[in-house]
């Protein structure tokens, strides 16, 4: 009580100091001086000119990605990812619902976590996002062409992906590690039916690297790596001189698997796992550890047809530490560490540390000089024979962060001699100076804040100049919408030494972390229809005239087409009630952000939208006789209410033929 | 006043009529639009066409571009979504007919022709982005089923 109470001052004479700097940016805000802009001067975006940057945000529990605009905060689209979105179709049509398929069956939602770019030389280039769903372990490729989910690949032996979805920078793998370790199958482990409290004995974390195509951007699981059964927290690749290695924070180094909130934090440390992923791959590539058979799903979007395919995958390589010799140690970092970040030149690796008070900031050339002078304290068994060497904290320490705030989480770098960390306890964020870790300035967030991003952040040369605060408690920012309310973010100017607070704006979901990129890198190479051409869809109708109905036993497929502001066929007779109707639509425009829709009566699943050039294929199983009328669904033109038609459905033992035209005779 | 008119939105219907204008071909009319323009249209055809003699092979090339892209809404011989174009060459010359598909929106905001006609028919022609060779095969057709088709 007497903590919560502390809290509370000390969060109250926060906004007072607050209020004290929105009363004086209020006043240099009438000055209107270039230089020492108004808030709203420097987030203002004027009616039909562009944002900056992009931001992706993964919405948490709602299992997308939203994508925003900065420094404007509008909310640009949804990208759906891990869950079905009625929007348009995405997981409920014909060639996209497997994209959900998992060896677990269909999984039409998420819990959508980290955001990762694609990187060239450290950079970001603006050609795929990677984010991972935490509960169905699965790995998600974004085509930032298109804006659409374009693969996802599920990741066997593991369980609470957190610890995901990384990119190296040049993007060679995406790194996935587990949060909650779970029993490994023979003849890696004792086999998955064990009693849970054999945890210590039977259970594992494994750590895995998916190989991504340079090329296509295809997954593939590289291969991977067995790890005692802490809970991997966050991670980063390594940039510069650091970029062979990956690091990873853990908690639960105490190996408890019941009420963690206590026996989790029993020890004063717990570790950062460094891995050499360049030796790790050589160590696949020989051939070293073992091919386990499991079962996990990788759906993929074929670019000719727009088709998802789901392939079951069996294999996977799995490497132990002990064939990792000089390529895996722990660093001890206080208590039960959350976020984990690397400087642009990959120097130093710092942690929030969550349950202490301070930001533990590790030097790499320290790292590597105290593997060179094997100079451990101790080993973790790891594995059927391997042991994990313990680095001393003493020895790869560059400095803490000391006044961090209370509940330090997350870190990130500027690119200008500076690193940040959010507090959740104390909701601020925390600027400090990279070489010494002396605080420089700090300003309070509302509330609670978890990540923070700066604008190009976790590259070789972060833009800087805006910091965003991912906050976790909404209460009275906005106005109120019952007892649920959006995230709220917060941006801030980082250009000067006082951190200056420019914008709050709501966003769907819950974000748990989001990455900024240029828009120049995003802009130019969309896709703003498909060619018709090139659609190479089986069941694709490029012109009117080849508009079709076509009855196999109790399966009729519709082949029909859409433009500005009709369909053909709109009228259709001779379905049956028992039939599985398949409405193939193609929407034979050729031009930019003239999308048709097609929603039909008593459709059960969901209408689609379809995209200028592209063909999406809707199931509608009709229950009853009736006359039912369908329609678009965007408004696509003035006559968009005019673009209709009617599906005529008979008794199953009707012998009504099939029949179909528009602004025709029905034959 | 020309501030007044600055501001607006260029799609604003001028409220002169079409006259032909008396002036050179650069000069600008009443709409705001060269003389070139109102007779041949807005769009990436900037000089005109003079088609010749009819091409049969190119007419039947166009036909069936015509076929495969535009009756969706056109039909020869009777008004559909679009106008009947069965005798559009008499009405059009041909460098109007190929800005016309090739720029179908900046025609209907800024021909005062080719606004008059989304007036009447309500539904904004789609641009089905053919390239500058199949519309001018396209017009090749329309002059194959127009008798009365003039050559310039």
């Amino acid at each position: 009580m007497a903590f919560q109470k502390h809290i509370n001052q000390l969060l109250v004479s926060m906004m007072s100091v607050a209020v004290t700097i929105f009363i004086f940016s209020g006043c240099s805000s009438q000055k209107g001086q270039i230089g020492n802009q108004s808030a709203a001067d420097q987030v203002y975006v004027p009616p039909g000119k562009h944002d900056k940057y992009y931001s992706f945000m993964s919405g948490g529990w709602s299992g997308d990605v939203s994508v925003y605009g900065i420094p404007s905060g509008r909310h640009l689209y949804t990208i759906p990812v891990f869950s079905q979105a009625p929007m348009d179709g995405y997981g409920f049509t014909e060639e996209t619902k497997n994209m959900l398929n998992t060896s677990h069956g269909f999984i039409p939602w998420g819990d959508t976590h980290h955001v990762q770019p694609s990187k060239t030389h450290g950079m970001y280039d603006g050609r795929w996002i990677f984010v991972n769903d935490r509960n169905t372990p699965r790995v998600a490729r974004i085509n930032l062409k298109t804006f659409r989910t374009d693969e996802i690949i599920e990741i066997p032996n593991t369980a609470g992906q957190h610890a995901s979805a990384f990119c190296s920078s040049n993007t060679e793998y995406v790194s996935a590690n587990t949060e909650y370790s779970i029993p490994l199958p023979k003849p890696l482990g004792n086999g998955v039916d064990v009693p849970i409290d054999s945890y210590k004995k039977n259970f594992r974390a494994t750590c895995t690297m998916i190989k991504v195509n340079h090329k296509t951007g295809h997954l593939k699981i590289g291969f991977q790596i067995e790890e005692p059964p802490f809970d991997y927290d966050l991670g980063r690749f390594g940039l510069g001189m650091s970029k062979n290695w990956v690091f990873y924070t853990c908690y639960n180094s105490e190996e408890a698997h019941t009420m963690l909130e206590v026996n989790a934090s029993q020890k004063d440390k717990d570790f950062v796992l460094a891995i050499n992923w360049k030796k790790a791959e050589q160590a696949a590539k020989e051939g070293k550890g073992r091919v386990i058979t499991t079962t996990y799903d990788h759906n993929l979007r074929d670019a000719r047809t727009g088709i998802v395919n789901t392939d079951v995958e069996h294999k996977v390589r799995v490497l132990e530490p002990s064939d990792l010799k000089g390529a895996m140690y722990l660093m001890p970092a206080p208590k039960s560490p959350h976020g984990i970040n690397v400087s642009p030149t990959g120097k130093y690796i710092a942690e929030g540390g969550k349950l202490s008070t301070v930001v533990p900031v590790e030097s790499f050339p320290k790292m590597i000089q105290a593997i060179k002078n094997n100079d451990t304290t101790g080993s973790v068994t790891a594995g059927i024979e391997g042991r994990i060497p313990i680095l001393k904290y003493k020895d790869v320490l560059a400095y803490e962060v000391k006044g961090a705030g209370l509940g330090p989480l997350h870190v990130e770098f500027d690119g200008k001699g500076h690193g940040y960390n959010s507090a959740f306890i104390s909701s601020e964020v925390v600027k400090w100076n990279l070489k010494n870790g002396k605080v420089i300035d700090r300003h309070p967030t509302y509330y609670s804040t978890g990540h923070i991003t700066v604008a190009g952040g976790d590259t070789r040369h972060p833009y800087g100049k805006y910091l965003i605060a991912l906050n976790k408690i909404t209460k009275d920012r906005y106005l109120p919408t019952g007892p649920e309310l959006y995230a709220g973010e917060q941006m801030f100017d980082i250009s000067g030494n006082k951190m200056k607070l420019l914008l709050d704006f709501p966003v769907e979901g819950e974000p748990h972390n989001a990455a900024e990129i240029k828009a120049s890198l995003i802009d130019t190479g969309q896709v703003k229809y498909f060619k018709l051409t090139d659609n190479h869809n089986p069941y694709v109708t490029r012109k009117e005239k080849d508009a079709k109905v076509v009855r196999h036993g109790h399966r009729v497929d519709v082949y029909m087409t859409a433009i500005r502001s009709h369909f053909t066929p709109d009228n259709i007779e001779g379905i049956k009630v028992g039939d599985d109707v398949h409405f193939h639509v193609t929407n034979i425009e050729q031009e930019w952000d003239i999308p048709h829709g097609f929603a039909m009566l008593g459709m059960r699943n969901s209408g689609m939208l379809i995209m200028p050039g592209e063909t999406r294929s809707v199931l509608w199983k009709p229950q009853k006789k009736g006359v039912y009328p369908f329609y678009c669904t965007d408004f696509c033109s003035a006559l968009h209410q005019e673009m209709q038609g009617y599906v005529r459905v008979s008794p199953a033992n009707s012998n009504v033929k099939i029949v179909y035209g528009t602004n025709k005779d029905l034959k | 006043m020309v501030l007044q008119w600055g501001c607006s939105s260029s799609s604003q219907k001028s409220n002169s009529t079409n006259k032909k204008s008396q002036s050179k071909n650069v000069e600008k009319t009443q709409n705001g639009l060269t003389t070139f323009q109102l007779k041949n249209g807005i769009g990436p055809v900037t000089k005109a066409i003079h088609p010749g003699p009819l091409n049969k092979e190119m007419a039947a090339r166009g036909k069936e571009i015509f076929q495969n892209n535009c009756t969706s809404c056109h039909k020869i011989g009777q008004r559909y979504v679009g106008p009947n174009l069965e005798h559009v060459t008499s009405r059009r010359t041909p460098t109007y007919i190929m800005n016309m598909i090739l720029n179908p929106t900046g025609m209907t905001q800024k021909h005062p022709v080719a606004h008059k006609l989304l007036e009447k028919f309500a539904s904004q022609m789609a641009n089905m982005h053919l390239t500058k060779k199949q519309a001018r095969a396209v017009v090749e057709y329309f002059r194959s089923i127009n008798s009365g088709t003039s050559q310039n």
